[in-house]
């Protein structure tokens, strides 16, 4: 089994997507988009050399839930401030976020779910992958900012990536 | 029933219509790079958002038929807006700190480094056997 299918997850992704793509569930689709399943995490297996475990479960779905809603309110906060503050206004401070999370998997989960949520940009990692640098648009407590980083997405993610 | 539909379908419209344009407008007038880049990426994702959930409203309800592409339209979206965002803030930083052409450095300012020592993994190789390096073994 674990030769057959190196990489559940993604054989799992790689067939919804082409059932997604294809628009519709038939039987030469699934036969095809199976068959991408199989192959194309065997012919990429020496780009994931040690992935990490990740639970799809109930943190999962939580996070999803967490980071879909956090995305709606960031936009209508950002739209606030492009269109109401004055640049002089504008507290802009760079945050630096001492992360916890070991893995590369994980640590590029953290800075995507940041560029994506309120007013935060993650800018870039550390060359020893322990502080993440990120570009806040508006933040009155940079300290407080990054509290909320950690115990928002940090936490969860850790649970994830355990 | 049909109306209510098209309602739906020109709300989400304009609301998406809308909040591309807050985007565009933030890039405009935001003062430097770095606050530039929050417009793009973040009032447009709702805005694209809105537009692709009129799309499945529409289809369903004028066509009749369900679609799915504009989940994979978000979720491509939502792998790539952190990733180009990202590339931009980088080549920034060095532009920053190399002085080139002017860079106005922006409200907050030229970042802080991290910690006590070391730096960011854009001017200095990440170390082996960290997670911001590629090279472990």
């Amino acid at each position: 089994m674990r030769r057959l299918l190196p990489h559940p997850a993604l054989s799992a992704m790689l067939l919804i997507v082409w059932l997604l793509m294809a628009n519709s569930v038939t039987v030469g689709g699934l036969v095809l988009g199976g068959c991408l399943a199989l192959v194309l995490p065997k012919f990429t297996e020496p780009f994931w050399p040690a992935r990490p475990r990740m639970r799809f479960g109930r943190a999962f779905a939580g996070y999803l839930a967490i980071v879909l809603f956090d995305i709606v309110v960031a936009n209508f906060q950002v739209a606030a401030l492009i269109l109401f503050r004055r640049n002089a206004d504008l507290r802009a401070r760079w945050l630096v976020v001492p992360i916890a999370l070991t893995s590369p998997e994980a640590i590029t989960m953290l800075a995507g779910t940041i560029s994506l949520t309120p007013g935060t940009v993650t800018a870039d990692v550390s060359a020893d992958g322990r502080f993440l640098l990120v570009h806040a648009l508006d933040a009155a407590d940079p300290a407080a900012e990054v509290a909320r980083i950690k115990a928002r997405y940090e936490a969860r993610l850790q649970r994830i990536f355990a | 029933m049909k109306t209510l539909a098209e309602i739906v379908v020109a709300v989400l419209s304009l609301l998406g219509a809308g909040f591309a344009l807050i985007g565009s407008w933030g890039l405009v007038r935001l003062p430097a790079t770095m606050e530039r880049l929050h417009g793009p990426t973040k009032a447009t994702t709702l805005g694209l958002g809105a537009l692709l959930l009129a799309s499945v409203v529409y289809f369903r309800t004028q066509l009749g038929v369900w679609t799915a592409h504009e989940l994979l339209i978000s979720l491509f979206l939502f792998l790539t807006a952190p990733i180009s965002a990202n590339m931009i803030a980088k080549v920034h930083l060095h532009r920053l700190r190399s002085g080139a052409a002017n860079e106005p450095p922006g409200i907050a300012g030229p970042p802080p480094r991290p910690g006590e020592e070391g730096d960011w993994a854009t001017f200095e190789a990440p170390a082996r056997d960290t997670p911001a390096s590629t090279a472990n073994s």
